[in-house]
């Protein structure tokens, strides 16, 4: 088990391997699986991943609640005007970012990476790597590798989970985690990575999980947005040879640390932050169900709502 | 802790806590009794309380219980699947303590005369913690597939069982065991790195000491 940036440092110095190779090695030492095994899944998974972002960029469908829905498609064709001024690389980035998180939020299928409420960043770096620099989808299973060493190290150290940690936890874990993709695919050495998990992280620190009406919706896919871009400028400043002061495992005990001190109102409860503002509780208010009382889910509710958001056609 | 827990799992979305994790907790429950109940009150505890509906925690869990893997397209469909199968699903809030992780969910199921309880947590990105099961303290991941021995409290009955899961070269991984008290019944746990063959589990029915056996094949990927 992989507990420690610095140590997957060290052991890509003594065998001369890149970290993606540490953490397959890792793995097939705890899983006693072969590598052609676990690289076969991860390419699956990829497939999954890429499914969701191209189901995401193409559909208007709303969300379960009607709060989402059709924001990619969207953005999409903006970043395409000759008013956006932020280019083909970090466009597609936020049109990415919200297609998985739009999926998600209709209950399609998606790779929770690390958790589905911080489904957009990876796929969107990744992709856009892909097609805009041309990587394979091997070199982007490689991609996955650095990325699950740097979320174990976290899950190891923290946590990823909004409950327990906050949103800093989720897609700040997400957002690291891609920018250590991005950096060693584009040929960052491993200190580079271990500084692109540091810039990253260090940005996404304090972030609150407020999700209005306890739905994985708002401000899930915007901070999905925010995470995706900071991936890509800490990656950036770790390639240009900059690098940030406090290594990354600090960076991320420190991440935890201040998980564990922030009220619960701010862990996922929609009792605090955005979700207990004005707006946010009068939205709660028009998207909750309030049929016959709490003790009793039917299904004829379940039914509805499916029917409604053609749920049950998004596979 | 595997690469495909960060990267993973494949699932319905919208929350790996509040649905996939969910779900695996239900699929726990499920194989504690041993088939599909016929009614299950669903505990939530903290987060979960307020969130549930949102998540679409009820579904995940309800399709837990009839045993659906957390990529099946039927999720979001999962109450109506309840209504034909003929399961009776009821929700409420409950407070397990302040010690308690705050996405904690207990089960209290029943098939015909069998009645069996879970409280587990979903601890983010779709993993669990059981810490009782039939209100006694245990410590699973889910991570492993595990076979659970109730047994009467008589000499040598864990040397047989682990000799003959040796016999098989099936490695234990965790083996734990308890007594309420001297002389009455036992409860084994034991977690094991392979499979056990249905073979082996109907073998160990065959000793007389046994009372009954339950397993609970992992769930996480």
């Amino acid at each position: 088990m992989l507990t420690s940036i610095g140590e997957i440092i060290d052991r890509t110095r003594a065998d001369g391997v890149p970290v993606w190779q540490v953490v397959l090695t890792e793995e097939v030492e705890d899983t006693e699986q072969p590598e052609t095994a676990i690289l076969e899944r991860l390419n699956e998974r990829l497939a999954t991943m890429r499914s969701a972002v191209e189901r995401g960029l193409s559909s208007d469908a709303p969300s379960v609640s009607g709060l989402l829905g059709g924001g990619a498609h969207r953005f999409e064709t903006w970043r395409h005007s000759e008013a956006s001024v932020v280019g083909p690389f970090v466009g597609q980035v936020i049109a990415r970012a919200q297609a998985t998180m739009e999926v998600n939020a209709r209950m399609g299928t998606i790779v929770a990476t690390p958790t589905a409420g911080s489904s957009g960043i990876l796929p969107a770096v990744l992709f856009t790597a892909a097609d805009e620099l041309g990587f394979t989808a091997d070199e982007l299973v490689r991609g996955l590798l650095t990325a699950a060493g740097v979320g174990q190290v976290i899950v190891a150290r923290a946590s990823v989970s909004g409950a327990a940690g906050g949103c800093q936890a989720e897609t700040g874990s997400a957002a690291a985690m891609a920018a250590a993709a991005l950096t060693e695919l584009r040929g960052g050495d491993p200190e580079s990575v271990s500084h692109a998990v540091a810039f990253t992280l260090q940005g996404m620190l304090g972030l609150v999980c407020d999700p209005v009406a306890g739905l994985v919706e708002v401000p899930c896919l915007t901070r999905n947005v925010s995470g995706a871009v900071q991936a890509v400028t800490g990656s950036e400043l770790a390639l240009a040879g900059l690098h940030f002061p406090i290594p990354a495992d600090e960076v991320i005990d420190v991440m935890g640390e201040i998980g564990n001190q922030l009220d619960e109102k701010y862990r996922e409860t929609a009792r605090g932050g955005l979700a207990a503002t004005p707006t946010g509780q009068r939205l709660a208010t028009s998207v909750r169900w309030d049929g016959p009382g709490f003790e009793n889910t039917n299904a004829a509710r379940a039914r509805d709502l499916a029917r409604e958001a053609g749920i049950s056609s998004d596979g | 802790m595997s690469v495909f827990d960060i990267i993973g799992p494949r699932m319905v979305g919208p929350s790996s806590s509040h649905t996939a994790g969910a779900l695996r907790l239900g699929l726990l429950a499920r194989a504690l009794l041993g088939r599909t109940p016929e009614r299950a009150a669903i505990g939530l505890h903290g987060s979960f309380a307020t969130t549930y509906q949102g998540h679409g925690t009820d579904r995940a869990v309800v399709a837990g219980l009839l045993g659906m893997a957390p990529d099946d397209p039927r999720i979001p469909d999962s109450l109506s699947v309840a209504d034909q199968e003929g399961l009776e699903v009821s929700f409420e809030p409950v407070d397990l303590g302040a010690a308690a992780h705050p996405n904690t969910l207990r089960f209290d199921i029943t098939a015909g005369e069998d009645n069996v309880s879970l409280v587990g947590a979903s601890v983010g990105g779709g993993a669990i913690e059981v810490s009782q099961v039939n209100d006694r303290a245990v410590d699973l991941s889910g991570r492993f597939d595990t076979l659970l021995i109730q047994a009467r409290d008589v000499p040598g009955t864990t040397a047989t069982i682990t000799q003959r899961l040796a016999a098989t070269d099936i490695n234990i991984a965790f083996l734990e065991v308890g007594r309420e008290k001297r002389g009455r019944e036992a409860m084994m746990i034991i977690q094991t790195d392979h499979a056990i063959p249905d073979s082996i589990v109907d073998e160990i029915e065959e000793y007389e000491w046994v009372i009954s056996t339950r397993r609970l094949s992992k769930v996480t990927d």
